[in-house]
């Protein structure tokens, strides 16, 4: 047990433990639905916009988080804004404004002497976080588990049946939107975590595992979360002792249980999904 | 009720004394990004607690119609009132059922789930379904022989089921015009009767239905009148077509 807690007696590990937990349940919950909205595409793109804000607000001297904050709302509105009225295809706007606002970010970086001032924008540094941004972490955290709590029985219907909420007066864009901007939040978060290159991941694939188990969205929620929390731990302490990137390895242990549930299910004839 | 925050804005206009169920004037809708209306010179006029049958071949504006007075495509010109109310006025009032497809039935819900979906707009944001939506939906998915399969994801449903649940929702909403988009098309025979049963007890309890129909032989034995539709405009019947009261 020893090797458990040897990591426990640094401060930015026990940081960092309390993040991944966090930053992973987080990404994992609204993961559901970028799942089974089929929003995987958006979710990559509102992780790869930010970069532009983080760079300014990285050049100016401004909080990151706020940078990134703005730049993820921006895409978000923008998006909307120009596939309304289907005059341009939604994926053909996420391309577009994807691009467009990584190529930004890019360009201000190059401004800057060396790139390595950006590796842990680009890569995550989740034993860089430090108190006072685990604090923010847990309040976005809750601020958007909240919103998922209060909302559910309309994103849920909005997610099968827009025709039937758009009957009772239910605007499907307005709860659209509030999706995207959860979920430029929770990109926000888990950037810390992982980087803005392998965040997609943790929206999409710890939510695509448990729903290999399970058909019910609550549970399906629940197991998303704790994939993605023990994949945040056990990244973080391969991290430590094999002296390798940590959002790396926490992208990577998600993915694992990905593949191990998966072939579960391809050879094991008598599992089968419960109701 | 104590507490409501209604999807609509907080409106529920009560029915104008006297006025039609529907009535629809002049109405011309398109379809965004199609050059031709769905719909031209429509005008109808439906008394409450009437069976109105909607015929006409695929495309001839049937589903635009119920869309148009669902308040989910807006006229170009013309108008519709609903009890003497703007479309939208009070949404808990009508129902609308839609074609199967409009459905994601790969969606992790049960039917019980779906069925319930009919009672929120009488929740509206931020109330659950409370243990009186649940009787009713209860209740409900008894009558229409779904009870045994409450629990049951909707992608596992048959086509004859997932009509019988859409018609159950359309029930739990507790609406007074009913909306329905071919009901009864490519469902089987135990469907076809408990669709049929469930649709004349309405009429019998008071509710006025719009129904769109390829089905033109029992126009005159289920409703009160057809409204007959080609390429978006209201067309006269050939000599012998069942019509019915006139609409007018």
């Amino acid at each position: 047990m020893n090797w458990l807690l040897e990591p426990l007696q640094y401060s930015f590990m026990r940081t960092g433990l309390v993040a991944a937990v966090v930053i992973g349940a987080t990404c994992a919950v609204l993961g559901v639905y970028v799942v089974l909205r089929g929003m995987a595409f958006i979710g990559d793109a509102l992780s790869h916009t930010v970069l532009p804000g983080l760079a300014a607000a990285y050049l100016l001297g401004l909080n990151l988080l706020g940078g990134a904050i703005v730049a993820g709302l921006a895409t978000a509105f923008g998006v909307g804004w120009l596939s309304r009225r289907q005059s341009l295809r939604e994926d053909t706007a996420i391309g577009i404004t994807f691009t467009g606002m990584f190529a930004l970010g890019i360009l201000m970086m190059s401004t800057v002497s060396s790139f390595r001032d950006f590796s842990h924008i680009l890569f995550g540094n989740i034993l860089g976080v430090t108190p006072q941004n685990l604090a923010i972490l847990i309040a976005l955290s809750l601020f958007v588990l909240l919103c998922l709590l209060l909302f559910h029985k309309e994103l849920e219907l909005t997610s099968f049946d827009p025709t039937h909420a758009e009957a009772i007066g239910l605007k499907t864009d307005r709860i659209r939107y509030g999706l995207l901007i959860l979920l430029a939040l929770t990109v926000v978060t888990g950037i810390q975590a992982v980087g803005v290159v392998l965040i997609s991941a943790l929206l999409i694939t710890p939510a695509a595992t448990a729903s290999l188990v399970t058909r019910s969205v609550p549970r399906m929620m629940l197991l998303s979360a704790m994939f993605a929390s023990a994949s945040g731990l056990a990244g973080l302490y391969a991290s430590y002792y094999l002296n390798v990137s940590s959002g790396a390895a926490i992208v990577l242990s998600c993915t694992a249980a990905f593949l191990v549930v998966f072939a579960a299910k391809s050879i094991l004839p008598g599992f089968q999904k419960s109701a | 009720m104590t507490f409501a925050l209604p999807y609509s804005g907080g409106r529920h206009a009560d029915p104008v004394p006297g006025a039609p169920a529907l009535e629809v004037r002049d109405l011309r809708a398109s379809h965004p990004g199609m050059e031709f209306p769905a719909l031209d010179d429509v005008s109808l006029r439906v008394p409450p607690g009437t069976r109105v049958a909607l015929a006409g071949p695929n495309g001839s504006g049937k589903s635009t119609l119920l869309k148009a007075v669902a308040g989910l495509l807006a006229p170009e010109s013309g108008s519709i009132r609903v009890y003497g109310n703007a479309v939208g006025a009070c949404h808990h009032r009508v129902a609308y059922l839609p074609q199967r497809s409009e459905i994601d039935w790969r969606f992790p819900a049960s039917l019980r789930k779906l069925v319930a979906t009919g009672r929120y707009v009488h929740l509206g944001w931020l109330k659950r379904p409370g243990r009186e939506d649940h009787e009713l939906v209860h209740d409900v998915l008894i009558r229409l022989g779904l009870e045994t399969l409450a629990e049951r994801r909707i992608r596992h449903l048959s086509g004859g089921q997932q009509q019988r649940a859409l018609l159950a929702r359309s029930l739990v909403q507790g609406a007074d015009l009913l909306l329905l988009d071919e009901p009864l098309a490519a469902v089987d025979a135990e469907t076809k009767e408990r669709i049929s049963d469930v649709v004349s007890e309405l009429w019998q309890s008071g509710k006025t239905l719009i129904t769109a129909t390829h089905d033109l032989e029992s126009l005159s034995s289920e409703f009160d009148a057809a409204v007959y539709l080609r390429e978006g405009r209201q067309t006269v019947p050939e000599t012998g077509a069942f019509v019915g009261l006139p609409l007018r």
